[in-house]
Parts: structure tokens; C-alpha cells; sequence
């Protein structure tokens, strides 16, 4: 695994879905721009745009390169360092590529109680992805291991991308969820 | 984008008798119905934004009054009285005219508590009335809610109902035909459980990284941007339409004298009847576990329960018919917090739950002072080692010296809710790590 700041090249060897078309890029869109400082605007403080810049990049980087982070900077005209301490600090913001579907499974203590560990080590199993190892060799896969997702009542719970499955996750449901996933009801990390 | 929800919704949200005059229903009106987040479904069916008309008829100051005789405490963790934080805002002078913010906080990420979550879902209007009250009371010019990240797709749905309310004339300028401008904003966090500290949330809205504040300067004084700020959980804006529209003073008597209204119970782990339960303040806690929740889901027996969130200390069986209000479970050492009970039955290993729960503050700690950032990762070695059989006997001494050094020796709570399960969990079930370190195994077996 690179260190996060290595900086991303063409001829750094991906698995296909890696999001090496996105990861290469090194400027953000002019519509990206638009946005960022449209949404800085409505604060009172452009600073305050930080956050929402950063979600801006990531999703046209895939991830938050050390590139994508000076192109927040200069897009809201903020000092570089400031960006990197915020981007650095939220576990949200992801500093390595994920996969298509990045699947987050709660292990906090009320997920625990109902067998949450043994869903991590099944969406690991059916996917090929661990916790913390970037994405799975297809590319297509992506596994976290997150704290409280406020689903404590129908645990275990599941997030993929930006959709919280808290039905109570078990197996079937689990390789439905993965299914919906592979025939592309739902949309790609990033889109 | 994140999607809304389409399909039913798992989770329960009542129980027999929620609605009847001794369980009233004020803030999850309709919750687990898709379609009851709609500006239509609060007016018609919810009487939505009648307090907020009959609030902007009173002085701002005579809605905080209200507020005042309802006595409502603050859901979030603390609480700390609304009114009196709410009258702790600047007013203006002829002199000087003043920005002021009312802030929500949404950084809904105590583990064992998912109430906000109901609310935003199926009842955002309803916060978002009662936030726009509290902008009248304290005569703000904007308000934030701020929302976790991982509530991206609820964004979505809170931005959808504020534009309804924009339409409505209930948001933006002259609201009402009072004169009065005020609109709010939403703001995505981005995966921090330390912004549910109310100064760190300020440092994350303004777009820094979310670490806590010294206070003073309070957020009264200098809040969001430098401005004199009020920072309420949504639970407690919630609860504000519905104190006037019942009144305060009758809303005064719902729930025990000092522990006033209903508040909202996540009920979660080994658990029959998991979900959300609005009660009364000051029901008994083996009443709600085991008449209205239906004991333990496994059918042992409940060895251990907390009863407000992660941070709270842990209650073991002596404990279990302490009413639940604010003071009784401070009484009990142990704190209300956010109203998370998390219930564990006999098959639970303590070693493994306050590692489990440590884990969680060392990564969550923001790492500003080093009490916290040092100890809890001290405090997660230790534990680790006990629970992987690699225990010390001199262990047990050296992870109680901790949490006093750790403890009240920081600038926020974290650092004290980190020590909250480990001190309790090692005064309560001390034989379990006494084994653990031992024997190399669980005392406590499946």
C-alpha cells in the first residue's frame, strides 16, 4: 500500500474499477469549482466551505489525493495546510482509493451484542475485501470497519456508499444487498 | 446521491399505549410512515407550525418564558435547562446591534442512541418549527443543523422539507408578516464523533477541523463565525412546538418535578423489543425493559445494562429499578446522557465490552489534549492484553490508575466518558478481568 500522499501516477498498476480514470486527475472541473464556491457563498464565512468542498472532490476524485486537496484550496482560496489538517481529520474523507461499493459495517458495542463481528468477517468472505487493505482484487469491493452508525436497534446494520441498510443484516440479506449492488441498483461510490 | 428510504422501515417506533394520556406522543408524531415527512402531513395531521403562529404573536421574551415553566432539559447529553441557556444570549442594546445563531446539533453518534435519526426522518418539520421558535425567542438571523456524515441521504430529505417550509412562508424574509428575516442552513459533517461536542461542532461548521473550544468564551458569548450562539440537540428543538402548543405549564406536569416532558429511550442490544420508546421521565428502568420492551431477546438474564449511551457507567441488576431521569441516574453514578440503553444479558463478557467501548474513544478522541489522546490508547492496550489472554496481574492496577488522570483533566467530556465504562465495568464485574487475566478465558460463557 502507498503512503496516502504518494502522488498518484499513470503508471501506478490498478486493478480495473480502481477508479484510475478519476484518481489520475489532477484538476477539478470547472463545474466542481462553480460549486465549491457557490456553496462556500452561502455561509457566512467562506472558510465554512471547507467540508462541503472536500465532499465536492471526492466525488470527482474518487478519493481525496494530495491533489484534490491543493485544488479545494485554491478553489476556495484557503491555505493548502488548512485543507490537508481538515481532510486529514474526518474519517469520511478517504485518502485512498475505494472500490466501486464501499461497504461499512458498524462494530460498536450494540451491533457487537448482535453479531456484527460476524458480519464483517462474511462481507469479507463473500467480497475478497478487508478492513483497511483498499479495495478487493476486482476492484469492485471495498470493507470498513465504522463506529456507531445510529442503527442500534435494528442491528447489524450495513452501509454501502451513502445508503444505511439497518434491517437487521443477516446472511440473506446480506447477499442481497451485495447482489443489488453487482447487477448496479445502486448507484457507484462516487455517483 | 444518497437515496431516501423506500422501503418499510424496520425499526419499531411505539408500543402499546404510546398516544394514550399517560404516554403522549409529542415528537415521533407518525414515525415509521414513508410518506409523514411531508409539510402537508404535519400540517393537517399535526397541528405543524400552529405554536410557531401563536409564537410569533408573544415578545421573544415571553416564549423563552414558556419554555422556562416547561422546564425542559437539554436531550443531548447534559441536561441543562433550555430556557436558561437560551437567556443566556446577548440581546441587543441601542448601541449595538447583534448577529446571533441558533445552532441544532444533529451529530447524532452516541453509540445506542438513534432518536434524532427518527426525527429527522419522519419529522423534520417539526424541528424545524421549533427552530425557527427558538430563532424568535432569541432573535437570531440564521440557523444551522448541523448533521453527521453519515446522514448524508437524511441531508437530502432536511433540505427537501426546508424548502417546503420556505415556500410555506414559514422560513426566509418577513416570516409571518412579523418583519422578521431568518432561514437555516444545513451543514454534513463528515465522520467525527467528537462534533457532538458542542464547541467542536462550532470549529467543524466554520469549516476547521472539529476540535473542542476553551471555553470561555461560551458559545453565548462567541459561537458559529464569533457570533453569540445557542446550540441545541434536535430532540430538544423538537420538543419546543409541542410545549406550546400544550402549554408549558402542562407540559411541566408530564414526567417527575425538575425532570420535566417525555424524552425519547433508544432501546438496543440483547433486547426482546428494540426501538425507540417516548416516555414519561422517571419510569422505572426494568418497567421499560421488561414490561414495555419485553426483557432480554435471548431469554438469559440481563446482566448489565447502560443507561444513557456509550459514555454512561454501566448499571449491573442493583441498579435496574432506577427511575429514569436525569437526577435519579446521577443519583445511581451513573448519567442520563442521550437516553441510549444499550442491554446486555449474562452471556456478555465485560472484558470485551469495555474494550470494545475504550476502542471507540481512542479512535474518536480528536488528540488536542493528551490526557485523552495518551490514556485511552493506554486504556485500550491494557484491556487488549487482558482480553487476548495476555493479561499481567499487576494489569488491574495499572488500568485503574488511569481514568483519574484522565478525567476532568481535558477540555471536553470525551476524556470523562471514556473513563465512565471502565471504572464502572471494573468496580461491577471485577471477577470477569480477575479470570480473564488468570484463567486467559471468559467467566462469562455463551
Amino acid at each position: 500500500m502507498n503512503h496516502p500522499l504518494t502522488p498518484e501516477t499513470s503508471d501506478t498498476p490498478r486493478a480495473p474499477g480502481q477508479r484510475l480514470p478519476l484518481s489520475e486527475r489532477t484538476r477539478l472541473s470547472p463545474e466542481a469549482v462553480a460549486e465549491i464556491r457557490a456553496v462556500a457563498a452561502k455561509y457566512p464565512e467562506k472558510l465554512a466551505g471547507t467540508l462541503p468542498a472536500l465532499y465536492i472532490a471526492q466525488r470527482e476524485f474518487g478519493f481525496l489525493s494530495l491533489a484534490a486537496m491543493k485544488e479545494v484550496a485554491a478553489a476556495l482560496e484557503v491555505p493548502e495546510g488548512h485543507v490537508f489538517g481538515v481532510a486529514t481529520f474526518y474519517t469520511m474523507f478517504k485518502q485512498e482509493p475505494t472500490g466501486r461499493f464501499h461497504l461499512q459495517v458498524c462494530t460498536n458495542l450494540c451491533c457487537a451484542l448482535n453479531g456484527a463481528n460476524e458480519l464483517l468477517r462474511k462481507v469479507a468472505a463473500r467480497t475478497g475485501a478487508e478492513p483497511g487493505r483498499g479495495p478487493s482484487p476486482d476492484g469492485m469491493w471495498s470493507l470498513e470497519e465504522v463506529e456507531c452508525l445510529a442503527s442500534c436497534g435494528s442491528a447489524p446494520c450495513l452501509q454501502v456508499n451513502e445508503s444505511v441498510f439497518d434491517e437487521f443484516v443477516d446472511e440473506a440479506k446480506l447477499e442481497t444487498i451485495l447482489d443489488a449492488c453487482r447487477r448496479g441498483d445502486y448507484s457507484p461510490w462516487g455517483e | 446521491m444518497a437515496s431516501i428510504r423506500v422501503k418499510p422501515d424496520p425499526q419499531r417506533y411505539s408500543f402499546d399505549g404510546l398516544g394514550s394520556s399517560q404516554y403522549p406522543n409529542l415528537m415521533l408524531l407518525g414515525a415509521g410512515d414513508l410518506d409523514n415527512w411531508t409539510l402537508r402531513t404535519y400540517q393537517n395531521k399535526w397541528e405543524g407550525y400552529r405554536a410557531l403562529k401563536s409564537a410569533l404573536k408573544m415578545e421573544p421574551a415571553a416564549v423563552t418564558a414558556e419554555v422556562k415553566v416547561s422546564d425542559l432539559r437539554g436531550r443531548g447529553g447534559a441536561g441543562f435547562r433550555t430556557g436558561m441557556k437560551w437567556t443566556f444570549m446577548p440581546k441587543d442594546t441601542p448601541e449595538k446591534k447583534l448577529t446571533r445563531y441558533v445552532v441544532c446539533n444533529a451529530d447524532e453518534g452516541e453509540p445506542g442512541t438513534f432518536k434524532d435519526r427518527a426525527i429527522l426522518e419522519y419529522n423534520p418539520h417539526q424541528l424545524i418549527e421549533g427552530m425557527v421558535i427558538a430563532g424568535w425567542a432569541m432573535q437570531c438571523k440564521a440557523g444551522f443543523i448541523y448533521v453527521r456524515g453519515e446522514f448524508g441521504w437524511l441531508v437530502d430529505k432536511l433540505e427537501a422539507a426546508l424548502q417546503q417550509a420556505r415556500e410555506a412562508g414559514y422560513l426566509g424574509k418577513n416570516i409571518l408578516g412579523t418583519g422578521w428575516d431568518f432561514d437555516i442552513l444545513t451543514y454534513r459533517g463528515a465522520g467525527a464523533y467528537i462534533c457532538g461536542e458542542e464547541t467542536a461542532l462550532l470549529n467543524s461548521l466554520e469549516g476547521r477541523r472539529g476540535e473542542p473550544r476553551v471555553k470561555p468564551p461560551f458559545p453565548a458569548q462567541a459561537g458559529a463565525f464569533g457570533k453569540p450562539t445557542t446550540v441545541n440537540n434536535v430532540e430538544t428543538l423538537a420538543a419546543v412546538p409541542a410545549i406550546l402548543r400544550m402549554g408549558g405549564a402542562n407540559y411541566a406536569k408530564l414526567g417527575t418535578p425538575g425532570n420535566t416532558g417525555t424524552r425519547i429511550f433508544s432501546l438496543s442490544g440483547h433486547i426482546k423489543r428494540p426501538g425507540l420508546y417516548e416516555l414519561p421521565l422517571g419510569l422505572p428502568l426494568d418497567f421499560i425493559m421488561n414490561d414495555l420492551a419485553g426483557g432480554s431477546s435471548t431469554g438469559r438474564k440481563i446482566k448489565a445494562v447502560i443507561p444513557g449511551g456509550a459514555s454512561a457507567p454501566m448499571f449491573d441488576a442493583k441498579d435496574f429499578d432506577c427511575p429514569m431521569d436525569f437526577d435519579s441516574v446521577k443519583a445511581r453514578g451513573s448519567m442520563a446522557g442521550s437516553g441510549g440503553i444499550i442491554v446486555m444479558d449474562d452471556s456478555t463478557c465485560m472484558v470485551q465490552v469495555t474494550l470494545r467501548l475504550t476502542h471507540f474513544y481512542a479512535h474518536e478522541s480528536c488528540g488536542q489534549c493528551t490526557p485523552c489522546r495518551e490514556g485511552c490508547n493506554w486504556m485500550e492496550m491494557i484491556l487488549d492484553r487482558i482480553e487476548h489472554g495476555t493479561g499481567r496481574p499487576d494489569d488491574l492496577a495499572l488500568l485503574a490508575s488511569l481514568p483519574p488522570r484522565i478525567g476532568m483533566r481535558t477540555l471536553c467530556a470525551l476524556g470523562d466518558a471514556a473513563c465512565g465504562p471502565v471504572e464502572s465495568a471494573m468496580q461491577k464485574f471485577r471477577a470477569e478481568f480477575e479470570h480473564h487475566i488468570a484463567r486467559k478465558e471468559c467467566l462469562a460463557k455463551a
